[in-house]
């Protein structure tokens, strides 16, 4: 699979649960198998993410922290 | 005659795992439905049950908010000021002053001071307020549902109300829909 960004998601600054709001916005918009990168700041979103996932069977590709920014990348269903 | 059902037979090394159905591939769980049962009316517990539906709901789990009692008074227009047709419904609304905008805080109100504080921090932090939850939370389709029995109480009217609520229903609806399987939660 090409590891290419179909769309990404700016978070950053967004307190909970509007990262994962967005994402569930843009992850609708996506066909199968998309990447989408998600930048966040929110210091929960690790977690949430992960059972963002979980629950809805989209795969968490990548999962990463820099500086205080939270970087996602997620495979659409 | 015994009418005994014969166990069903276990071959061990042939797979007894049941073909897996096709997902509908909308990007979503297939999970439980959740059952948020607003019942308070005050700011901060209103603000969390929107956090929690919106979650909810970009978790791709089916949610529905029924709202009873002072919980029914964050879905009237933020424009009406006195709701009701007798004198009772009237002061009602006059003292608890209806519209998502108008909560109080169930403690340190402050006479205003407690709301402002949480609202000026909440821009501070860039979380996002009830109002703006409630949007996004309709725009993601949570259902919200009125009680009937409390909207009568109160005297309300279908044009008292928001923009795209559901038809009022009742107690035996929410139950129900608790014996299905929803995950319900009391707030």
């Amino acid at each position: 699979m090409p590891l290419e960004i179909a769309q990404r998601v700016d978070a950053k600054g967004l307190a909970c649960p509007m990262p994962i709001v967005k994402t569930a916005q843009a992850v609708k918009t996506m066909t199968s198998g998309q990447l989408l990168e998600v930048l966040a700041t929110d210091a929960g979103s690790t977690k949430d993410f992960a059972a963002w996932c979980k629950t809805t069977g989209n795969e968490l590709v990548e999962s990463s922290a820099e500086g205080g920014v939270y970087r996602f990348v997620l495979r659409r269903k | 005659m015994t009418a005994v059902a014969e166990p069903p037979m276990v071959i061990a090394d042939e797979p007894s795992v049941a073909p897996v159905p096709a997902v509908e591939d909308d990007g979503a769980a297939k999970s439980k439905d959740v059952l948020i049962i607003l019942y308070s009316g005050d700011l901060e517990k209103t603000w969390a049950a929107m956090i929690l539906a919106t979650a909810s709901a970009a978790m791709g789990v089916k949610t529905r908010v029924f709202m009873t009692f002072w919980g029914l008074l964050p879905f009237v227009k933020d424009s009406r000021r006195i709701t009701g047709e007798n004198w009772m419904q009237k002061l009602l609304s006059l003292m608890k002053r209806p519209g998502i905008s108008h909560r109080k805080m169930s403690t340190m109100n402050f006479l205003g001071m407690g709301p402002w504080m949480l609202n000026s921090l909440a821009k501070k932090y860039k979380a996002a307020g009830p109002k703006e939850l409630l949007e996004a939370a309709q725009a993601m389709g949570v259902e919200f549902i009125p009680c009937q029995m409390t909207t009568d109480l109160f005297g309300l009217k279908r044009e008292d109300f928001i923009e795209g609520l559901g038809e009022p229903v009742g107690a035996a609806t929410v139950i129900g829909l608790m014996t299905e399987g929803s995950s319900p939660l009391f707030i």
